[in-house]
């Protein structure tokens, strides 16, 4: 589904503080699956998760994302493809404050044109689904760690992405909430969606959810990794 | 085209409830801007309101009038140059004019006295301006004293009020017959103030003017449209002499909308951030910011044009009155007719609505093209 030949990411290229993040990773992610990238920090996880999702180009190498290569598309393109295929969820949740648990979630839909009802009508549904439909009209700031979590999660499952993307999402939570997080990542897994997660936290990598785990150290795959 | 209707208006109602979520931010910058525009709009529709009255007046004003120049001052021109003028072809009518300045040393003002061709006024009586009968106090059947040119005194009763329509240079004027004027002043039947003529056709007034300056080489000529040049200018400098007082207010007003609209805050760069993150182009993001400059633009402009329509045509300006009417003591009081001159209602708009929205739009831009990845981090 997902496939990566020799790609590589360097900040500040040319510059003193030139940093190579991704060194060369070739990978294979296959649909359906919930696979886990695991490292420390600094190993390029979240490099390699805003590769994966069209979020920044590498500097080199190639990837392909269901079979269409996106090395090299110009920035419609490439948010056309993120915002249809990839749902993303992220550490630091990044809600929009001051609008409600409603908007937030809506937001993905609006630059797809659909009719305001329509995507009103979808995001009350995963509200819904996510038991937190009575909170549709509460501003997201007033919400509880676990609730502004789930709304994260009806955020990215707007679109109707095939892939869902989770950067160290379950860093702020307790133990109680990261197992409600991976029973609901479970639930989309079975509902045919592939999970591509970055963490180094054992609760995640050793779930039973995950059926892929890909050690990442320094930009590459370790070598005893997977 | 229906989804990029409903792409539109999603993005609109997002916008809408990003500005409400700064509230205090976008309602200081309103009313700022509002302010700003109603005292530009205020002006523009005075001035131009002004010129149009004036012009109104002056349409009926003769098209041509002769003046005895003494060393460069005027002087009182014998009525006996008359003769000359009419027997210039294409003259269809020439008549001698008496009017003056009486200083008034009660009120502190001065008078435009003249001797009335059309009013029916008999000897001893005289018709006033709003202006003079506020300054005196004085209505029909009550008298008025006049110093004459030899320091005598002669009461004159004022038949009635100058009609309010012609406010704008009747204000301080006082109509009498042409026996009191010339009593007054101490005038003699052989001199008039200048001379006033009609011609056929206005095309041949330059040509008539000349052959004046020739046969009555004493004499200057001046025609309706230098008159009302004259007044377009006053108007203008006075408009003008506005602006400038303006122009502090409008520069502290384009650095604070500068300030507001260009600089973005953390927390406004972190969600556009995450705009991109969850999908959106980097025109997407512009377009948001595009309709909040102009959705706070716009209603200010609109309120502020209206505000000053208001201003301007229903109370009188008045705030702009002690500077903008009248060069006498005796400011008019009037109603302005409403003109609105679409041209200057377009410059305002393209310096107001347009480069606020640019200036939203340019940070927006520079924020927007970062790669989305940056609120993973």
């Amino acid at each position: 589904m997902i496939e990566l030949k020799d790609a590589r990411k360097t900040f500040n290229a040319g510059k003193p503080d030139e940093f190579m993040a991704i060194r060369g990773i070739n990978l294979s992610i296959e649909a359906n699956k919930a696979t886990v990238l695991k490292g420390p920090s600094g190993s390029g996880k979240t490099t390699l998760l805003s590769l994966i999702g069209c979020m920044a180009r590498p500097t080199s190498g190639r990837i392909w994302v269901l079979g269409k290569e996106i090395t090299s598309l110009p920035e419609r393109f490439l948010t056309e493809i993120r915002r249809k295929t990839f749902g993303f969820i992220f550490q630091q949740l990044n809600l929009i404050r001051g609008i409600t648990t409603l908007e937030n979630v809506m937001l993905p839909a609006y630059p797809l044109g659909g009719a305001y009802s329509s995507i009103k009508k979808r995001a009350l549904l995963l509200l819904d689904l996510l038991d937190i439909a009575p909170k549709a009209n509460s501003r997201v700031e007033r919400l509880s760690g676990g609730e502004a979590q789930r709304v994260t999660i009806a955020r990215a499952l707007m679109n109707d992405p095939a892939v869902i993307i989770a950067d160290e999402a379950t860093a702020h939570l307790d133990t109680e909430l990261t197992l409600e997080f991976l029973e609901i990542l479970g639930k989309l897994k079975d509902d045919g969606k592939t999970l591509l997660l970055a963490s180094h936290d054992p609760l995640v990598y050793e779930s039973k959810v995950v059926d892929r785990v890909v050690n990442l150290r320094d930009g590459n795959i370790a070598e005893k990794g997977e | 085209m229906k989804s990029w209707i409903d792409r539109q208006r999603n993005i609109i109602d997002y916008t809408l409830s990003s500005l409400l979520r700064r509230k205090r931010k976008n309602a200081a910058l309103y009313i700022v801007y509002t302010l700003v525009v109603f005292l530009l709009a205020s002006v523009i529709f005075f001035t131009h309101s002004l010129k149009k009255e004036g012009a109104l007046v002056l349409k009926e004003a003769p098209e041509m009038v002769v003046q005895r120049i003494v060393a460069g001052r005027h002087e009182l021109i014998p009525v006996s140059y008359l003769d000359k003028i009419k027997n210039i072809p294409g003259v269809s009518a020439a008549t001698g004019r008496l009017w003056g300045y009486y200083y008034d040393p009660i009120s502190g003002a001065n008078y435009t006295l003249m001797v009335s061709e059309d009013s029916p006024l008999s000897s001893g009586r005289i018709e006033i301006g709003e202006g003079v009968s506020r300054a005196r106090l004085a209505f029909e059947g009550d008298t008025l004293e006049f110093r004459t040119y030899d320091g005598s005194i002669i009461e004159l009763e004022v038949s009635g009020l100058i009609s309010a329509e012609s406010a704008l240079v009747s204000s301080d004027l006082i109509l009498m017959t042409e026996d009191d004027f010339r009593r007054l002043f101490g005038i003699s039947e052989e001199l008039a103030t200048d001379l006033v003529l009609r011609v056929g056709n206005p095309r041949e007034l330059s040509v008539i003017a000349l052959k004046i300056a020739e046969l009555l080489p004493d004499t200057r000529q001046i025609l309706r449209d230098e008159i009302l040049r004259t007044y377009d200018a006053v108007f203008d400098w006075r408009g003008g002499l506005l602006l400038v007082i303006l122009s502090g207010g409008l520069l502290a007003f384009i650095i604070f909308a500068w300030d507001k609209a260009s600089g973005l805050s953390a927390e406004e760069r972190r969600e556009i951030g995450i705009l991109k993150a969850v999908g959106w182009e980097t025109s997407d993001v512009i377009q948001a910011k595009f309709w909040e400059g102009l959705v706070v633009s716009l209603s200010a402009f609109s309120t502020g044009i209206l505000l000053g329509y208001a201003h301007v045509f229903f109370t009188a300006a008045k705030l702009f009155e002690p500077v903008l009417k009248g060069w006498a003591v005796l400011y008019p009081h009037f109603k302005l007719t409403p003109f609105v001159d679409g041209s200057q209602l377009a410059s305002l708009f393209f310096l107001s609505v347009v480069p606020y929205t640019v200036a939203t739009i340019i940070p927006s831009w520079r924020a927007a093209i970062v790669d989305p990845d940056t609120v993973m981090r």
